[in-house]
């Protein structure tokens, strides 16, 4: 039979880098002083696969690395051995290490094992030291516990006798394992001489091919090590009956002989037919899982029930569909309402539709959360910080895109709020807080957006130190005067930094805008809140998806324009009267009880309106992150939802413009980007001596 | 097939192999259109389509000669206007009107967008030995976008290098200029 296997490959590395997260979940999970032993046989597991696959796909590096992985499980598995905390570090970095070989592989690149090697040296320092503290036997795999102390020396490579004594469970051939396959294999370390026990083979009639009835004793002559031996059984320990000793000595050569005459000839041709439905039964437990696909296709494994109801709502769609196309072929006036009537349904099954679609490149965020557990171990332990990370809202869905895209600035937050927010235990002790820290990370959803909370208990933004520093580096005059919000707010511009001294993690200043600048890319926003002392908060606020977004066409001169529909506050007919123009340029609205500023849209973006007189114009309130802008717009058009097009695929990015669509007409509308465009319309004012920090306004 | 008859056989291949090398390697061929009189060389390769004129959506802030941007087909597809670019008087867009849709490459991947001229002309078969390298105008006048000058009948081409035109105005601002 021949599988090009390179197309599992992909299937491979997917499963094994699944593997690799549930085995560092479990790890940072293990309690050493109360091992919960489902959580090792997981890990157990997910190596154990990693080998199994790698060694069919011939990634031998791999798999010898996980091999010695795995031997020291399997004795704190079977309970010869206690986990200790180095072992979880020893194993975690081998995570780390097979994720590095796994990402080699997947490159085609060759394998460096100059950081697997250390660590099987180090392992193997540690099975070899407990070899001589636990006596013999230690080094034998669980099923082989009997073997005799004398076995270790047949380790040693010397030729040796092994009388193997194999007798597999009824159902072994349904599990897909090969005794073919394992003697070939065994032939190819020595000599093999195989005797089937056909005793407990039933009558022809009652013969199932698929069961496997029969067992073997056989007699090795091989240089090899027994480890070696066991490799070739291990898919099969925990199903078969399974002695492996050394007989040399024991047996002479006369009594191999006998075991040889009666070898009994309906071994091969019984074996031969189960081969075809092994093959066969491989075949069609891969066949369904992996349509044959490019190599470096991304996937994305999407729920069954969300297939389920796509399949449902197609099914709808058709049945409005011929219903549609039924009243088109003889249609009368009389029949217009059900005109309308199918078409509102077909508007409400597309819409179904669309967003049965666009749930399927959704994924809970624990896909991104999940690698905080292990970050904040790591550097808690390099920080010397004591640190409790809690994870909320791991199964609040996000657009897989804005995944991979936020992925990189909740790290950074995460350590900033380590490594500038937690304080060392001893200053928390004094500060009258326990000494573990705690970070929070909570996720969910509001309205049409999904919001990350940051939060950790530690000293809180130093609203001195920062100020001092913005003057420093001249960020701000010594004399102006900001809210808390907008000293907060200065941590995120560009070359800030308030750590006094640059360390590993974080401190190069180099950090919390380009934090801001990757979310204002994702149409989002970050704000912080802190209270110095208790700690801070960092909100991320983000579109659930990037892909459409509910739209409100605006009109200003002969241009139209999309405002996303989320941001929109209100939108009125201003007074004259509730109108005052600051000195400098920068008007202001008076909104109830706060004063607002007027975003002109013709001034930052050069296009000519119907008309400049603010009273005879509309006020669209927009809410950018806390604080309310006002933008002067001609007219208001429709509502409608828009497929957002990137700009820069063709062109680059521009300024107050967030992406475009396309209307219904034909035409490109421009989706305007809210913060970019208070920023322009704040630069504006600058230019023009206004003191309105960012365009905003606080009102008391 | 006798021995005779072998090297002659081989002697026409590589005649009919060679000739076919040689057009290949030199002669390129270049779409060729008219501003203002002069006439243009691109490429014929990097030519996508050509199209009628259609109106455009400004984009705000842009260059005078990044005319906006249209749908094509569902993609974005940003115009600029040759002549703007070249600073040659602007002219009223009319039916006749073309706009040659290029495929242009730059350093960050493949780009499509529309250049509009006057009229499409010809298209030639160009080697490079026919090119001359174009002038130094000296310091005001920046040549590093045309790739040569050729002759074809009595007339002359300037060959663009396109994407060295084009890419300026197309490549993101390093540092988004954040001001505050």
């Amino acid at each position: 039979m021949s599988i090009d296997l390179s197309q599992f490959h992909q299937i491979f590395y997917e499963e094994s880098y699944e593997g690799l997260d549930s085995m560092e979940s479990c790890l940072l999970d293990i309690d050493c002083s109360n091992v919960d032993m489902e959580s090792i046989n997981t890990i157990f597991r997910a190596a154990h696969s990693i080998k199994g696959s790698s060694g069919t796909f011939g990634f031998k590096d791999v798999a010898a690395f996980t091999h010695v992985l795995e031997t020291l499980l399997d004795q704190i598995r079977d309970g010869s051995r206690d986990i200790e905390p180095d072992h979880v570090d020893l194993f975690l970095q081998s995570v780390d290490c097979l994720r590095n070989m796994l990402a080699q592989l997947q490159a085609d690149e060759p394998v460096t094992t100059d950081q697997s090697n250390v660590l099987i040296d180090a392992f193997n320092a540690i099975l070899d030291g407990s070899a001589d503290s636990q006596g013999g036997g230690v080094l034998s795999e669980q099923e082989t516990s009997e073997s005799s102390v004398e076995n270790d020396s047949g380790d040693d490579g010397g030729e040796s006798i092994w009388q193997i004594h194999f007798v597999p469970e009824i159902n072994m051939l349904r599990t897909g394992n090969e005794p073919l396959r394992m003697f070939r294999e065994l032939r190819e370390l020595g000599a093999l001489t195989v005797t089937a026990l056909v005793d407990k083979i039933p009558a022809f009639e009652g013969i199932n091919p698929e069961e496997c009835c029969v067992g073997w004793d056989l007699l090795l002559d091989t240089t090899a090590h027994k480890s070696a031996i066991e490799d070739i059984f291990e898919w099969v320990v925990d199903d078969a009956e399974l002695t492996i000793d050394e007989v040399a000595g024991l047996f002479g050569t006369s009594s191999v002989d006998d075991l040889e005459s009666t070898v009994s000839e309906k071994t091969p041709d019984q074996t031969l037919e189960k081969n075809v439905e092994v093959e066969t039964s491989i075949t069609k437990k891969i066949a369904p899982k992996s349509p044959p696909k490019a190599p470096e296709a991304l996937s994305i494994r999407v729920g069954t029930d969300k297939i389920d109801s796509l399949v449902n709502l197609v099914g709808e769609l058709v049945i409005t569909q011929s219903m549609l196309g039924q009243l088109g072929e003889e249609f009368t006036m009389d029949k217009l309402a059900r005109l309308q009537e199918g078409l509102a349904q077909l508007e409400h099954n597309t819409r179904d539709l669309q967003e049965s679609v666009m749930r399927i490149r959704m994924l809970p965020i624990s896909f991104s959360f999940s690698r905080f557990p292990r970050m904040v171990r790591d550097l808690s332990r390099q920080l010397d910080k004591k640190v409790e990370l809690v994870l909320i809202g791991e199964q609040t869905e996000l657009d897989k895109t804005v995944m991979e895209k936020i992925g990189d600035p909740l790290v950074h937050l995460v350590r900033n709020s380590l490594d500038h927010g937690l304080e060392v235990p001893a200053e928390r002790l004094a500060a009258g807080k326990s000494e573990t820290g705690t970070i929070t990370l909570n996720a969910f959803h509001q309205g049409g957006n999904i919001i990350i909370e940051i939060t950790d208990d530690g000293a809180g933004l130093n609203k001195e130190k920062i100020r001092k520093k913005a003057v420093e580096s001249s960020l701000i005059g010594e004399k102006d005067l900001l809210t808390d919000e907008q000293v907060n707010d200065l941590i995120f511009r560009p070359g800030f930094s308030t750590a006094d001294e640059v360390t590993d993690v974080s401190g190069r200043g180099v950090g919390m805008d380009v934090v801001r600048r990757n979310i204002q890319e994702l149409n989002g926003t970050i704000e912080v809140s802190s209270e110095e002392g208790k700690g801070s908060v960092f909100t991320i606020r983000l579109p659930l998806t990037l892909a459409i977004l509910d739209g409100q066409l605006i009109r200003l001169g002969e241009q139209k324009y999309i405002i996303p529909l989320v941001s929109i506050v209100e939108s009125l007919q201003p007074c004259a009267e509730d109108i005052n123009h600051v000195a400098g340029g920068c008007d202001v609205f008076k909104l109830r009880d706060d004063y607002i500023p007027i975003i002109k849209l013709w001034e930052i973006f050069g296009v000519e309106p119907s008309t400049k007189e603010l009273s005879e114009s509309l006020l669209v309130v927009l809410d950018a992150g806390a604080d309310k802008v006002a933008l002067v717009v001609d007219d208001l058009l429709g509502q409608q939802q828009v497929v957002i097009k990137s700009m820069e695929s063709n062109y680059k990015k521009v300024e107050g413009v967030s992406g475009a669509t396309i209307l219904g007409d034909g035409t490109v509308s421009l989706i305007l980007d809210i913060s970019d465009m208070i920023r322009m319309a704040g630069a504006y004012h600058k230019s023009s001596k206004v003191v309105s920090i960012n365009g905003r306004h606080r009102a008391a | 097939m006798t021995l005779a008859e072998q090297p002659s056989l081989e002697s026409v291949d590589e005649k009919i192999g060679g000739n076919t090398l040689v057009e290949d390697e030199n002669l390129e061929q270049y779409l060729t259109f008219i501003m203002n009189g002069e006439e243009y060389g691109v490429d014929i390769l990097s030519v996508q389509e050509i199209r009628g004129w259609e109106p455009v959506t400004p984009i705000p802030n842009a260059p005078v000669h990044v005319k906006g941007v249209v749908n094509l087909r569902g993609i974005i597809v940003p115009i600029v206007d040759l002549r703007a670019k070249f600073n040659l008087d602007s002219v009223e867009y009319g039916p006749l009107t073309v706009v040659i849709v290029l495929r242009v490459s730059f350093e960050d991947g493949e780009r499509v967008m529309g250049v509009v001229v006057d009229a499409v002309s010809d298209v030639y078969g160009l080697s490079l030995e026919d090119m001359q390298a174009a002038p130094d105008l000296g310091d005001h006048v920046n040549t590093s976008y045309i790739r040569g000058l050729a002759a074809v009948d009595e007339k002359m081409i300037i060959v663009l290098d396109i994407d060295a035109l084009l890419e300026n105005d197309m490549r993101n601002p390093t540092e988004l200029n954040v001001v505050h």
